[in-house]
């Protein structure tokens, strides 16, 4: 009979008040207890709706059971069969629209609590697994796979478990991507990143960093010289702007550049580490997205006093995820919602002393099917801020793009690619934000798996 | 890792390296920048290719010790290694069809405007090269630049090589002499190049700068070394490091490079704490 409690088993979390001072994680995870009371509300229907919502089909009430009857073990070999990267999925998966969000469960009360589910299985593995990667037989076929995001690292190792010769070139000097430069610690540390990284290294897959491609080789040259195929998984990299005055003033970060400081140059470790991050006593955060959330739980952190989201439209826009949104409220975050910047201020030394914006009101629904907001005349008023964080957006990179003149490409910069990832040149694969704008991070594994599929009946075909 | 071939002294302040990077070496040209990384702990410090030999895969940097990172990477030898070298960044600087020039270094500036006039001078190009420094013990490069160019001024702030003034005095005395140039390329700090380019611009000559502000990836992802440039934001990595030098604003790029200030001397001051138990050398 199953546990008909209609609540999920709680994620023990560190105190709101101590974590906002502190770059450790947030949630704490389940107990091997937690997760099998927490599994016995798994009803295994027999549509299994769960699977039909998550981008790499892992087989939801399968693993489940295995938590339930105590075999965590089985539990992970269930979930690897679809997915790469668990201990990173179970982290930052929006499981609250896919997987959970069809769970029969959520109807009367709260859906299984499969995300935090998948993170203890991935986790308990990491602790208690025994380490036996699969080593596929080599089939001497070279591909390269340009990016360390997740889309590439899924098509990676998608390809190394049929026996290709995968190098993933990376331009950083670490490899992750977005999971590295982007995620904050408090939210994907670091060292489970780098954990599946070492896995992939393990299965046979060569990673080299410091290797900008569209500089250092051109993806013709990568076709002609050693690889038989290409997967270009570079992610949205581009920081958009908001083309208002003062966007260049000392204090303004692009939230890439932000978080990048702090999440790849560990710049909250300074002068121990030889990155800065300047940071005033007020810090408004332009945007509504998970990357706004993250970069003004890191500001909190760094010591500013206050924190503001500023964001134009109301919290039932808010593109980031509800729990992003709840926890940073917990911390201390201000919401200053229906707020659009109109310019930022500066002194004479061109250093930010407030930002100018206005009130807005929620008219007519626009072409998202998001009410526009307009602007209330009259209601300009001045944030004192020191500190201006950009979190609006970003477009792919247009270096792939501009050396490899018969790559087809959106007006916006996206690559191309149909629904396997096959782009307009040959041999040429595509996926994740390179090709969608700025998605999720599962979303971006689906698409990296799809493309090795159609990379391994391209080779196989050819 | 990437092995450091050679180290030469060129003044007290400045260094001459050659690093072994053949994949670099092999795509380089002139205009474009390399990003460096000590160690673990290091940042990121972007710096302009100096020279490469593709052949021999070497590609040569040359600095100025003015930070942490550049006072650490100065106390290396050669044997050691560099943890990180990306590169080649940044779009190559467009000299081709260039018939006369006017090429302005500005004291470190020359060990990136040296190559640039090397390059000038193969394509066939006639180069008058005009370098600046504050005294005669800081001057780098001079017989390298003298052999590239048809015509080399050496100035000194203090007049102690004889040559009293201003790099921004001798292109204009050159200007006024009748030397008709189509391309002046002028690279050093941001209020040298400001006054190059009021030098240049009410003769209408077309004058390029090299910009270095402060950047992390080098490859557009940050958007920390965004200028101003024609009432635009750009981007030094991506869209330059070259820009035309009549539409850069050098006010908000001299402002900018204040932004991280007092951290970058917390950085070197610490760094010299640790070396010297907390005692300051000189």
């Amino acid at each position: 009979m199953a546990n008909m409690c209609p609540n999920k088993v709680p994620m023990p979390v560190q105190d709101a008040k101590v974590r906002n001072g502190n770059f450790k994680e947030v949630a704490l995870g389940y107990t091997e207890e937690m997760a099998m009371e927490e599994a016995t509300r798994c009803l295994n229907c027999k549509n299994r709706p769960c699977v039909s919502g998550c981008p790499v089909n892992v087989q939801i009430p399968e693993f489940i059971e295995k938590v339930a009857a105590g075999d965590f073990e089985g539990a992970f070999e269930k979930i690897k069969e679809n997915n790469a990267l668990p201990a990173i999925c179970g982290r930052v998966c929006p499981q609250e629209n896919q997987c959970e969000k069809q769970c029969v469960r959520g109807i009367k009360g709260e859906s299984v609590g499969i995300g935090r589910l998948e993170r203890f299985v991935a986790d308990w593995h990491m602790q208690n697994g025994k380490n036996q990667p699969f080593k596929a037989e080599p089939n001497g076929h070279r591909i390269a796979v340009v990016g360390s995001g997740p889309s590439s690292l899924s098509c990676a190792g998608s390809l190394a478990k049929k026996g290709y010769d995968v190098t993933i070139l990376e331009a950083f000097h670490v490899a992750g991507g977005v999971l590295m430069y982007g995620i904050p610690e408090f939210r994907l540390p670091k060292a489970i990143v780098q954990k599946e990284i070492d896995a992939l290294r393990e299965m046979g897959v060569t990673i080299e960093t410091n290797m900008v491609v569209g500089k250092i080789f051109s993806v013709d040259e990568l076709l002609q010289d050693r690889y038989e195929a290409v997967f270009v998984g570079t992610g949205a990299g581009l920081p958009s702007f908001m083309k208002i005055e003062g966007e260049n003033l000392n204090g303004v970060y692009s939230a890439n550049e932000f978080l990048t400081r702090i999440n790849l140059m560990k710049a909250y470790r300074f002068p121990e580490v030889d990155t800065p991050v300047v940071i005033g006593n007020s810090v408004a955060v332009v945007g509504g997205g998970n990357v706004a959330m993250d970069a003004a739980r890191c500001a909190k952190r760094l010591g500013a006093e206050n924190v503001y989201i500023v964001y134009r439209r109301s919290e039932e826009e808010m593109p980031a995820r509800n729990e992003e949104i709840e926890h940073a409220a917990e911390e201390g975050i201000i919401f200053k919602l229906l707020t659009n910047p109109q310019r930022i201020l500066g002194d004479e030394q061109g250093f930010v002393t407030g930002m100018e914006c206005v009130e807005m009101e929620l008219g007519e629904a626009d072409a998202s099917g998001r009410r526009r907001p307009v602007a209330k005349e009259g209601s300009e008023f001045v944030l004192d801020v020191e500190t201006v964080v950009i979190a609006i957006g970003q477009t792919p990179n247009p270096l792939i793009k501009q050396t490899t003149p018969d790559l087809e490409t959106q007006k916006w910069g996206g690559i191309v690619a149909d629904e396997n990832g096959k782009t307009s040149k040959e041999g040429v694969f595509a996926g994740g934000d390179a090709v969608t704008g700025a998605a999720t991070v599962i979303l971006a594994m689906g698409a990296g798996k799809k493309a090795a599929a159609a990379i391994d009946e391209y080779i196989q075909n050819k | 890792m990437y092995k450091i071939l050679k180290k030469d002294i060129l003044n007290e302040q400045v260094k001459r390296m050659v690093i072994e990077a053949p994949l670099i070496a092999k795509k380089a040209e002139p205009g474009q920048f390399i990003i460096f990384r000590i160690d673990e702990d290091g940042e990121r410090v972007p710096l302009t290719i100096a020279d490469y030999d593709r052949e021999a895969g070497m590609v040569t940097i040359i600095f100025q010790e003015v930070g942490k990172s550049t006072r650490q990477l100065g106390a290396m030898e050669a044997g050691d290694s560099l943890l990180d070298f990306v590169g080649p960044l940044g779009r190559p600087s467009e000299l081709d069809g260039v018939k006369k020039a006017a090429v302005i270094g500005g004291g470190l500036g020359t060990a990136i405007a040296y190559p640039q006039a090397k390059k000038l001078n193969e394509l066939g190009c006639e180069v008058h090269s005009v370098i600046g420094f504050r005294n005669k013990d800081l001057i780098i490069l001079e017989d390298e630049v003298k052999a590239v160019s048809a015509k080399t001024v050496v100035m000194t702030d203090d007049g102690s090589n004889g040559n009293k003034g201003f790099v921004t005095n001798a292109l204009h005395d050159l200007i006024e002499s009748g030397e008709q140039y189509d391309l002046v390329l002028a690279i050093g700090p941001l209020p040298m190049m400001k006054f190059v380019c009021e030098v240049t611009r009410p003769y209408g000559i077309k004058t390029i700068v090299s910009m270095n502000p402060v950047m992390i990836d080098g490859t557009g992802m940050c958007g920390g070394c965004r200028l101003t440039v024609g009432g635009e934001t750009k981007f030094a990595c991506v869209d330059g490091p070259d820009f035309d030098g009549h539409l850069v604003d050098f006010d908000a790029a001299i402002r900018r490079s204040a932004m991280f200030r007092d951290k970058e001397r917390q950085s070197l001051e610490n760094h010299e704490c640790r070396l010297t138990g907390g005692k300051h050398n000189g």
